[in-house]
């Protein structure tokens, strides 16, 4: 184009012509600059180097050079990276011939390439989003025309915690693409040497994470990581690629996949017949909607041509849901599922499987409204648990369906009050003896607090409640009184009269000389209207009487006794209510009064009965007597009769 | 008057007041008597069963304290008819506490108990009874007694807060002890000697009625009390005494009555038996 002639090879031959800023040319068709500007290429990286060394194939001979050469190969000092970049999804594009294939100057510039390091370089880290995003933004060729499965990726990733992390706070070691797929060889995640590639994003993302191991227990175990790599989660199966903040990847793009075989109502297993069709909307329905089928079903390996062929172990939930995993396994059921009973129910036994709802959704068998029939699947009498169960309550489902929390629940559909698993818990159910149990005699107190806490601190106060009393003897707690499955309203009459008995398991004697009084006497005749134990001593805050707060001290006793008496005063309270006329030393004036009374009473029925006894052999004599006598009298003739019969007919 | 007319008539032994006041006095008595049995047993069956049937606690003790009542007004009622006797029939209260109608003991009983009790064992003939035997006059000051005894303790109970204001609380316990074994003192005086007394001893079995019908066949009174009949022929009083015997359909009513009344006290006895044996504590 221009026919200046050169005779030298150096870079300043080669601005001779270069330096010109109006120099252009034919490349591909296209008028393009020729210009190189000499101070921006010295402050380069490539500021060494000959224009010759890059542009080989300029022959120095014949100048002005052939106006067309070829593309400069940089691998031809960086060879690693170019081999990396051949292998690439974009170096295997460029040799398919793709146009739209980056090559390495659309990324890295030419001349003027700075340090990676130097923050205006193509490749700083802040501009990478950018520099990647010039292809892969939403709506570029490259985006409409190829198949990349991800979308949104920019608008995703300035958004997510690493994106967050560069463009807001300028945090330059935050993660960007090429932190992920690697600057030069990157491949789609279902080729097995890609750094996103399910085996090896651990690798990826704990460059940066590298302890990630240690602190993120809570959801994966941490033996796990080393033992058990395969059935874990990959970090992108929870942590959306694009979206990395603490939301869960939403819809795996294996589900199509995996649909592709299963969503034939037909298909079956080979192994054992059963039916391996996956209703989709059920699944899409459920609180997994946004969890892939590979993310449960683990060991799937995409490389495959089945890739559940590589399967050997059932799904297993604790793989997320550690914790309550570790619970169940230390639960009855857990304990029975790890001993292989057929009976143990196992997470799908209560949850189901692709169905699984939140025990908020209605419709999930694990709603509180639900939860009664779901254990009584197997609790029920009759059915697999009840048969096995050894312990007192008998009837459990019938009882709690007619206790107070049943009806709360299934009468008056009250979601809060308490079903089987608010006092079992959910997943560490345990029997009452073991000390874990949450219906332990330890524990009791604190479960039913969970609701009733007004009450769970009341009689944490009482003389019944370990923290106060010392005891060997066995002390009270909810269920003793108020019983565990058939709980009853404490203002229903059947309560009222129960709660005696009650107490007087323990307090023998004090409830035995309650019946003699007034008080007791009546509640024995069903009615309810009269002091009973708790009236008088309070339910939850029992204290004993010589406690200044307990309801029967000197201050309080006359306010107690008023509850029902209104006209009640110090005196009046003086009445024993638990007096017994059997004990002369504590109630002398009682036993006296009795056994006075009763002298009285046997004195005179000996004296009348022995009168009555003396008199009736005479008496039996005097019948006949006067029989004979009246006779007599009557008798003289018959006419006497007729007479006097004539005269009151007169 | 001749013989056979006599024979037809009945001797009025009881006044109508008389009369009404003890069926009131049946009425009520055996009404307390149920429904504080049923208390004071309340640890039996059957005192559930009875307290049920008067419609469960609460209604037996508006029953009881109604029946009380009721005994309190024929308690005064009587009193009330003795003043009323003394001012018309007795003139003074001479005549009328030691005169020979008095319910008073006197001398007389005294000779007739010990004269009973010659003739029980065969050592005598039976005593010429008069117009009141000294078991009769023991069964009345008995009623005194207890109304007195069973009623003061009874008011105690109904209004404790009261009477604790002049008494110490453990009173109430004392009143109840008291209201109840004399309670029972009196209900199992009644039902047993009472009821021997007056309608099961063989000459009367099984009931005597004068007291409902107030009369009594002349006949068998010329023989029950000799001593006042000769009293009152003597004086030529006796034909004031006399009256026509109740139509057959009122003796009926007077029959049913007095076996209800009976049945019930005597199974009453045999309920407190049960209790006391079986299941006292």
């Amino acid at each position: 184009m221009f026919n200046i002639p050169v005779q030298a090879q150096s870079n300043e031959d080669c601005l001779m012509c270069h330096e010109d800023n109006e120099l252009r040319g034919e490349q591909n068709g296209r008028n393009i600059s020729l210009y190189v500007n000499e101070s921006r290429f010295s402050g380069s990286v490539h500021s060494e180097l000959e224009c010759t060394d890059c542009h080989q194939d300029i022959d120095a001979e014949e100048l002005p050079h052939r106006e067309v050469f070829q593309v400069v190969d940089c691998s031809m000092c960086h060879d690693a990276v170019g081999e990396d970049y051949n292998i690439s999804l974009h170096g295997q594009a460029y040799n398919r011939g793709d146009p739209l294939a980056p090559l390495c100057k659309d990324c890295h510039g030419y001349h003027y390439i700075l340090p990676v390091a130097d923050k205006n370089s193509n490749v700083a880290a802040l501009k990478i989003p950018y520099l990647c995003g010039k292809c892969h933004k939403e709506g570029a060729p490259l985006q409409l025309q190829r198949n990349i499965p991800q979308d949104k990726i920019l608008e995703n990733y300035s958004l997510s915690i690493h994106g967050a992390r560069l463009f807001k706070k300028g945090l330059t070691v935050s993660a960007t693409c090429v932190s992920c797929h690697s600057d030069h060889k990157i491949l789609p995640h279902t080729d097995p040497r890609s750094t996103i590639a399910r085996q090896n994003i651990a690798n990826t993302c704990s460059a940066c994470h590298s302890e990630i191991e240690s602190v993120h227990r809570k959801i994966i175990k941490g033996e796990l990581w080393e033992k058990e790599a395969h059935i874990l989660p990959a970090c992108v199966d929870c942590h959306r690629p694009h979206e990395i903040r603490k939301l869960f990847y939403s819809q795996g793009m294996a589900d199509e996949d995996c649909l592709r075989c299963h969503e034939d109502p037909t298909i079956k297993s080979k192994e054992d017949g059963r039916a391996l069709f996956v209703d989709y909307t059920v699944k899409q329905n459920s609180i997994h909607k946004n969890i892939a089928c590979s993310q449960c079903h683990s060991e799937v390996n995409a490389s495959k041509l089945r890739p559940c062929s590589s399967i050997t172990q059932k799904v297993d939930c604790s793989a997320c849901h550690s914790e309550i995993g570790e619970e169940y396994l230390t639960s009855t059921h857990g304990i029975l599922s790890t001993e292989k009973d057929a009976n143990a129910p196992v997470c799908k036994g209560c949850h189901g499987t692709h169905n699984v709802l939140g025990k908020t959704d209605p419709n999930s068998p694990t709603f509180s409204l639900n939860i009664p029939s779901l254990c009584a699947t197997c609790h029920r009498e009759g059915e697999q648990a009840a048969v096995r169960y050894t312990g007192s309550e008998k009837d459990i489902v019938k009882h709690y369906t007619e206790s107070i929390h049943g009806k709360g629940l299934l009468k008056s559909g009250l979601t809060v009050t308490a079903t089987c698993t608010d006092c079992h818990t959910a997943h560490h159910e345990l029997p009452h003896n073991s000390i874990e149990s949450t219906i332990n005699k330890k524990n009791i107190a604190v479960t039913c607090g969970k609701c009733h806490h007004g009450i769970q601190e009341a009689f944490e106060h009482s003389v019944h409640s370990p923290l106060i009393t010392n005891t060997d003897k066995d002390l009270p707690v909810c269920n003793n009184c108020h019983s565990a499955h058939t709980i009853k309203r404490a203002d229903s009459e059947g309560f009222k009269l129960e709660i005696m008995q009650q107490c007087g398991r323990c307090h023998e004697k004090i409830a035995e000389t309650y019946f003699d009084t007034y008080h007791g006497k009546v509640s024995q005749l069903g009615y309810t209207k009269t002091a009973k134990c708790y009236d008088c001593h309070g339910a939850h805050d029992i204290l004993p009487v010589v406690n200044p707060k307990s309801h029967l001290s000197h201050n309080n006793i006359v306010e107690t006794c008023k509850k029902c008496h209104s006209g009640a005063h110090r005196q009046f309270a003086g009445y024993f209510t638990h007096a017994t006329h059997h004990d002369p030393q504590k109630y002398p004036i009682l036993f006296w009064t009795f056994w006075g009374m009763t002298g009285l009473l046997v004195g005179t029925f000996f004296i009348a009965g022995l009168h009555t006894l003396l008199w009736l052999p005479r008496s039996l004599q005097w019948k006949k007597e006067l029989k004979r006598r009246l006779k007599s009298i009557d008798n003289p003739p018959d006419t006497d009769n007729e007479s006097t019969k004539k005269e009151v007919d007169e | 008057m001749n013989n056979k007319v006599r024979n037809q008539q009945e001797f009025q032994r009881f006044t109508r007041l008389n009369r009404i006041l003890h069926i009131l006095m049946i009425i009520s008595f055996l009404t307390l008597a149920l429904t504080g049995m049923s208390l004071k047993f309340s640890y039996t069956g059957w005192a559930v069963i009875l307290s049920h049937f008067f419609g469960g606690f609460e209604s037996a003790g508006y029953l009881h304290r109604f029946a009380a009542v009721i005994m309190i007004g024929v308690f005064f009622t009587h009193l009330f008819d003795v003043v009323r006797l003394k001012r018309k029939e007795f003139g003074s209260w001479k005549n009328l506490l030691f005169g020979y109608n008095s319910m008073l003991f006197n001398k007389n009983d005294l000779k007739e108990f010990i004269g009973s009790i010659k003739w029980f064992i065969g050592r005598s003939e039976r005593p010429e009874y008069g117009r009141w035997t000294y078991w009769e006059k023991f069964d009345y000051f008995a009623v005194f007694w207890g109304m007195l005894v069973i009623g003061s303790t009874g008011l105690t109970l109904w209004f404790p807060e009261f009477f604790t204001r002049f008494a110490p609380g453990w009173f109430i316990n004392v009143a109840t002890i008291i209201h109840s074994d004399e309670a029972l003192l009196a209900t199992g005086f009644i039902f047993t000697v009472h009821f021997f007394n007056t309608h099961l001893r063989p000459e009367k079995f099984p009931m005597d009625i004068v007291i409902f019908s107030g009369r009594i066949p002349l006949e068998e009174f010329k023989l029950d009390r000799p001593d006042e009949y000769k009293k009152l022929t003597e004086s030529g009083e006796l034909e004031k005494h006399l009256v026509e015997p109740y139509p057959p359909i009122v003796i009926r009513a007077i029959k049913i009555f007095g076996w209800t009344a009976l049945i019930i006290g005597l199974s009453m006895v045999l309920w407190i038996i049960y209790a006391m044996i079986f299941v006292y504590r």
